[in-house]
């Protein structure tokens, strides 16, 4: 490790504890950290999946056809379940971790986080919605 | 180095879990779960093709597939490192994990140029 | 059992002993000290040094969470002793241990060098062009000027937030959360002129780019200083500092 940590020097009896690589299971508050820096995987896949569905709709409909016939099976049914839920602990996590970076002040006050919070969820209720309404009109 | 390129990388990380978080649960859920169950009715290829020409639609598609690939680039390098102590190996991890976002970029780009 | 009830209720805490003289690792010692309802850990310590074993070791001073020098682990998480009181951890034993990531001095004692190094590092004090004559009196600031930087002025150099953040615990190096935010504190501050100074040496190595946004620095606080807050927030500014330098390379020297 190139990052020396300054201590005060010729103390060889100080008692220094390693960090194991397992550090974040031995906390819940630890793995729930991984575990949200782990939803960037299923966001991976998920832009990765969508890549393919996109290359298969330009190749034409019979590649299409069978794209769309391979997320049937239920092995990619079962993957994409998970997906669902880590990418929603994404959006989650995200939005309430948001006004902690933004600081946003109104009248030289600061705007209260549950409002920031607040409008991350009133964007993804439009978002979701105006998406839903494309792909379902038909 | 850190100081030089990760202001940037960050600021694609920010954009891309931005995007990831306010559009992927409902894509997902839609073509991923709801379609291929039968619990609503997907769209046709025509239709569906009809809508990726739009050169908005090919926009939206270019940062909707690129930028969360860069957001997880980002993350997951940073995860590796923490996760499994593997700062050692930090050049071979950054190379591995932003050059495959760019790979996606450059083959999401090439796609939706070559939209019919 | 039944001769047991008639005694006082007691409760048991397993302490950290290091004695380096003496062993080259530390070990757990239980103590038995008396329950009361408004006792903290740090009351049944000092009943502990007074009253069974006088060569326990920790710090303390103030009792009242001001003067933040009785930060330990208290079942694994970090916390002013003197605010953490005997009835939330019932019924024991409560297992205290010096802060973690730092080096154990004695006892409950760690080494706070490295944070003293770190923090005068990230210039906490406000800088100034030129300083003015007395004379000319006070400088001067709004109430809503004050309160741009206040929550981040309340830090007590406790050393929690360290001790929480499982990044400078991996990478001793790191700067760290409360120098940061104190960095911030000033950096806000409308009289200080250091912003760019403090800029130069936290956007590199160790600097605000190590931070992966854990947030616990921000849960275990005392004073609601949220450092991990701070860091973003740096990191906001440092990233529209980074676009600026490129897209106008003139702009800068």
């Amino acid at each position: 490790m190139s990052a020396e940590a300054h201590y005060t020097r010729y103390h060889p009896q100080w008692y220094r504890r390693r960090v194991s690589v397992w550090w974040w299971l031995q906390s819940w508050r630890y793995t729930k950290f991984v575990l949200r820096e782990l939803t960037s995987v299923f966001v991976a896949f998920f832009a990765v999946i969508t890549l393919w569905q996109l290359r298969a709709l330009v190749d034409g409909p019979q590649a299409y056809t069978q794209f769309v016939r391979g997320l049937k099976s239920s092995p990619l049914v079962a993957v994409h379940g998970v997906a669902f839920l880590f990418v929603l602990f994404h959006s989650i996590s995200w939005f309430h971790l948001a006004p902690k970076a933004m600081v946003m002040r109104l009248r030289g006050k600061r705007v209260p986080d549950w409002v920031i919070v607040g409008l991350n969820y009133f964007a993804w209720l439009i978002a979701s919605g105006t998406i839903a309404w494309l792909l379902l009109r038909g | 180095m850190t100081g030089g390129k990760t202001p940037f990388l960050w600021t694609l990380f920010s954009a891309g879990g931005t995007l990831a978080a306010l559009l992927f649960p409902v894509h997902l859920f839609l073509s991923g779960l709801a379609f291929p169950l039968g619990w609503l009715e997907a769209p046709s290829h025509d239709s569906l093709l009809n809508l990726v020409q739009h050169p908005l639609t090919r926009l939206y598609l270019f940062f909707l597939i690129s930028l969360p690939l860069f957001h997880w680039a980002h993350r997951f390098r940073y995860t590796l490192y923490d996760g499994l102590k593997l700062k050692h190996l930090t050049t071979l991890i950054a190379v591995l994990c932003y050059g495959c976002a760019l790979i996606g970029t450059v083959v999401t780009a090439y796609t939706l140029w070559n939209v019919p | 059992m039944g001769s047991r009830e008639k005694l006082p209720p007691t409760v048991t805490l397993a302490v950290t002993r290091y004695r380096p003289e003496e062993e080259s690792e530390p070990t757990l010692q239980t103590y038995e000290a008396p329950y009361r309802k408004d006792w903290v850990v740090l009351d049944a310590l000092n009943y502990i040094k007074d009253k069974v074993d006088g060569s326990l070791s920790f710090r303390w001073s103030c009792r009242m969470g001001v003067c933040g020098s009785c930060g330990m682990m208290v079942n694994g998480e970090p916390k002013l002793t003197c605010a953490a009181f005997l009835s939330d951890y019932l019924p024991g034993p409560i297992r205290v241990e010096p802060l973690q990531f730092f080096p154990i001095v004695r006892d409950l004692v760690v080494d706070m060098t490295d944070f003293l190094h770190k923090l005068k590092k990230v210039k906490p004090w406000v800088v100034r062009e030129e300083e003015r004559p007395l004379s000319e009196g006070e400088y001067r600031q709004t109430p809503e000027q004050l309160d741009i930087y206040k929550q981040f002025s309340m830090c007590i150099n406790c050393m929690l937030c360290y001790a929480a953040c499982p990044i400078y615990g991996l990478e001793p190096g790191f700067v760290g959360p409360a120098a940061i935010a104190l960095a911030q504190r000033y950096n806000l501050d409308s009289r200080d002129i250091g912003a760019q100074e403090r800029l130069d040496i936290l956007s590199g190595k160790d600097g605000i780019w190590e931070c992966t946004f854990v947030g616990e620095c921000t849960k275990v606080c005392p004073k609601n200083v949220d450092p991990a807050g701070a860091i973003q927030q740096y990191k906001l500014t440092g990233a529209a500092h980074w676009f600026k330098s490129v897209l106008l390379p003139w702009g800068r020297k």
